[in-house]
């Protein structure tokens, strides 16, 4: 049943959890990176050593369990659909640069909390997420979870250089931890725009909601460290959360200023964005994640009642176009997904009232 | 003051020239430095975006072009594993293998430095099964630090404490490798 769930679902199990300050911060993503030691890297490999990578996995870790995290299911992405690929990638089950690599292949589990990605850059990256912002709880489940692999797996690790990887940027820990955060506030009254670089200088990095390059969709930013080397795991992941916590506190106060100063066009701004998604016919991928973003707002400052958190984690991941196309199960044309776009967040606001 | 090559143009250079202990002061434009050869030409081209693209390209910047011995050295550094030259590790910016990491290792830490700020050595976690002599080898490290603050401050009986702990550590340590 395993993958039917990974496509039908926009939202992964663990997303439906309660996570702390999840008003503000959606998700928290720790991803390792590791090698074999004595097999070349997947960017110069033929197409026999990569074979063996996969199969190693096939064979070792296909259906097995590790503590909550249930039946990993092997994916190989070859067997996949374009469609298909492109959903897991909106899902963030697998990146974008895996969904292109030759004889790749993911673990994914039950829950969708744990995902394993097989001959990407590296041999294997493993992607741990967390609803809300649990940074060290993520660090220390990845931990375990990388143990786990290493019983059955010589690592490429070098006592000078840490854990090898085939990009310079990973080296070292080869950990990359990021914070998906909403910040709508922020935004509003151009902040933003002056805290970036001072996180930039403290070696963190800014992102759009799909990684490297991507705008800053709906107001959703991941943030996540660049240097690797030098620094440990723990040292990194308190760093992030002393950032993390200070915009939170930042955006809580932009928004309560917002609310003492103007909140009647606050008010009007998030029921027009209401309307417009309740009703219109046509919906762009752009207008969408903003009106969506401004909704949530909405639901985060109490204005508007009975709508559950999640629909903007939800909403932004079914709208994307690869879900649209899965949803209608054929190539749609870009006007068409905005249609079907527009019907979706309809019928899925007609379902909360209830 | 006008340039004396063109004596249109004010002069904004000024030259000191020393031919056969006979000293001249040349006075002359932008334009007709360059024209006579003053001023290179080249430096104009060397824009700031050059020396950031250098920083980021892993440096194959005009600088080491110029120097070409020391580029064609590095250019012929081969992993022998993989094979890939270390100019292939410049274009792609990937490693091929784990022993890339070695055949390449003189010219690595530059570029760790630019992309880590400044750091070359890896600080975090050691894995847990592969690491272990490695853990040992930590531990052995930090205890010998201890034991020369302890000597230092003459605390006698706290330093026999440690000793012992490093003798039945080294004492592990072989039994492990036989």
């Amino acid at each position: 049943m395993s993958f039917e769930q990974f496509m039908d679902e926009a939202i992964s199990p663990w997303m439906r959890e309660e996570g702390p300050e999840n008003d503000i911060v959606l998700s928290t993503r720790i991803r390792l990176a590791r090698n074999f030691q004595d097999e070349i890297f997947p960017i110069i490999a033929d197409e026999k050593d990569l074979k063996r990578v996969s199969n190693f996995f096939k064979q070792n870790f296909h259906q097995t369990s590790y503590g909550q995290y249930k039946n990993f299911e092997l994916i190989e992405i070859t067997d996949l659909s374009n469609i298909e690929k492109r959903v897991l990638v909106e899902k963030h089950l697998i990146s974008p640069y895996l969904a292109k690599a030759r004889s790749a292949a993911a673990l994914v589990a039950d829950n969708e909390q744990v995902s394993i990605m097989i001959n990407e850059e590296d041999h294997i990256r493993m992607q741990l997420y967390f609803p809300g912002f649990q940074l060290t709880t993520a660090l220390n489940e990845a931990s375990l979870l990388d143990d786990w692999l290493e019983e059955e797996i010589d690592y490429a690790f070098d006592e000078q250089k840490g854990y090898l990887t085939s990009c310079p940027t990973n080296v070292g820990t080869g950990m990359r931890a990021s914070v998906m955060i909403h910040l709508p506030a922020l935004v509003l009254t151009k902040k933003i725009s002056r805290m970036i670089p001072a996180i930039n200088q403290l070696g963190f990095v800014v992102r759009g909601i799909y990684g490297e390059g991507s705008e800053a969709l709906g107001n959703i930013f991941q943030i996540s460290n660049q240097i690797t080397l030098g620094k440990s795991e723990e040292d990194i992941v308190q760093d992030l959360q002393s950032i993390i916590a200070k915009l939170v506190e930042q955006e809580r106060d932009a928004r309560s200023r917002l609310m003492q100063r103007s909140e009647i066009r606050m008010q009007d701004q998030i029921f027009r964005s209401y309307g417009i998604l309740k009703h219109s016919r046509i919906m762009e991928s752009k207008e969408a994640a903003t009106r969506l973003s401004s909704l949530r707002l909405g639901i985060d400052l109490g204005i508007i009642k009975n709508i559950s958190h999640s629909i903007l984690n939800e909403l932004m991941v079914l709208t994307q176009p690869g879900f649209l196309q899965h949803y209608a199960n054929k190539i749609l044309t870009s006007s068409e997904r905005d249609v079907l776009r527009a019907t979706l967040i309809r019928e899925r606001l007609m379902l909360e009232q209830k | 003051m006008t340039c004396s090559e063109c004596k249109k143009r004010p002069a904004t250079l000024y030259f000191t020239q020393i031919i056969n202990g006979e000293k001249t002061e040349i006075k002359v434009c932008e334009v007709c430095a360059a024209k006579k050869g003053y001023i290179n030409q080249m430096e104009e081209t060397y824009s700031l975006h050059d020396l950031l693209t250098g920083l980021f390209n892993f440096g194959s910047s005009q600088l080491e072009l110029q120097n070409d011995n020391i580029f064609k050295q590095i250019e012929e550094l081969q992993c022998p594993k993989c094979k890939i030259t270390f100019d292939d590790f410049q274009r792609i910016g990937k490693f091929g293998c784990v022993d890339c990491y070695s055949a390449f290792k003189l010219k690595l830490d530059s570029i760790f430095r630019r992309v880590h700020s400044g750091n070359t050595k890896h600080i975090g976690k050691i894995p847990k099964r592969k690491g272990v002599h490695l853990h040992t080898k930590k531990e052995l490290e930090s205890y010998r630090q201890q034991l020369q603050q302890l000597i230092e401050q003459e605390e006698f009986e706290k330093a026999a404490i440690i000793r012992d702990k490093i003798k039945s550590l080294e004492t592990e340590k072989e039994g492990d490798h036989s």
